[in-house]
């Protein structure tokens, strides 16, 4: 089993997912994955930064320059985005929406730097769409009580129950089923460039890589965010 | 009756182009909400940051029916459920 972290690396289509080695764990076989050591590559990025990020916040000048002035412009436009979807409740999910916009962001953008992206793993982008769900359903408690949970559920009609009940279910799974394979079609589209026409493939997927990775990735980010605010704003709306 | 592997992976590779026909209707959709985002934004051009928000979040929306369909087209030509 080769190593291949590498996609451009690769001579032939292969933009699957290998296994790097495996062990035994309680009596199953349990593989690491080339997803596990992008994720742990990604992980130790942002780690680094959020680590130089708060040192240089131990003794932040009054005017802000260099790195400074990245991590406000930063913070200031995840702030910006959070309560300006959020309105009064903006301040306690912050920090949340900030973590999955930077980690999705990055994940995103990987690929720019030979990764496979590790969102073009299900197995990551479903964890994500499962904290969102339990952010939804713990607010949907805690504002609405269960009794109007229970009567949201049964509206219009207590009839409807069933289909409300799917409804609610299919918010994560279509979360992460969006970002995975937006994600997946921009790796698989690459793969598909360097693997057949490896011949020819100087400079132009320069263009390719900007539009799949930059601009699809940004786009995905943001809308993942976007989505993940407006189902909790909507959890926590008491009068509807 | 018995097929041999052969014929059912072009049968899947028939099936994945037929699933990607799916991507007609999103790309329909979001061409629909961009015109209309467009004459928005000339009727109010002071709104322009809304309206692209808007957009996209609405486009990323409709996308997800297209995306299902490359998933099961994906998933024909590269996992091959029927071939085993």
């Amino acid at each position: 089993m080769d190593t291949a972290i590498m996609l451009s690396a690769q001579k032939e289509v292969d933009f699957m997912i290998h296994g790097v080695f495996s062990y035994n764990f309680f009596g199953h076989e349990v593989w690491i994955t080339t997803s596990h050591v992008c994720l742990l590559i990604v992980l130790i990025t942002l780690m680094i930064f959020f680590f130089v990020g708060g040192r240089i916040f131990k003794h932040a000048d009054e005017i802000p320059s260099g790195f400074q002035n990245i991590v406000e412009l930063i913070v200031e436009f995840l702030d910006g985005i959070v309560n300006s979807t959020m309105g009064k409740y903006g301040k306690n999910f912050r920090n949340y929406i900030g973590t999955i916009f930077i980690f999705i962001l990055f994940s995103n953008i990987s690929g720019l730097l030979g990764l496979r992206p590790p969102t073009a793993d299900y197995g990551t982008t479903l964890p994500l769409g499962l904290a969102t769900f339990t952010l939804i359903f713990v607010n949907k408690i805690r504002y609405q009580k269960v009794s109007g949970f229970l009567k949201g559920l049964m509206d219009p009609w207590p009839f409807w129950l069933p289909i409300n009940i799917i409804g609610d279910c299919a918010v994560p799974i279509s979360l992460s089923l969006r970002l995975f394979a937006n994600i997946l079609s921009g790796t698989a589209i690459m793969a598909l460039i360097y693997g057949l026409l490896s011949k020819i493939a100087f400079f132009w997927p320069a263009a390719l890589h900007v539009y799949f990775d930059l601009f699809s990735g940004a786009i995905q980010t943001y809308v993942f965010c976007m989505l993940t605010m407006t189902y909790i704003a909507d959890a926590m709306n008491t009068e509807g | 009756m018995e097929f041999n592997t052969e014929f059912i992976k072009g049968c899947s590779a028939i099936g994945a182009g037929l699933a990607l026909i799916a991507g007609i209707g999103p790309g329909v959709g979001q061409g629909i909400a961009a015109g209309h985002a467009a004459s928005a934004v000339g009727r109010n051009p002071g709104a322009k940051g809304d309206i692209t928000s808007t957009m996209l979040l609405g486009q990323a929306v409709a996308e997800t029916t297209g995306l299902y369909g490359l998933l099961v087209g994906m998933i024909l030509i590269f996992v091959q459920p029927l071939a085993k």
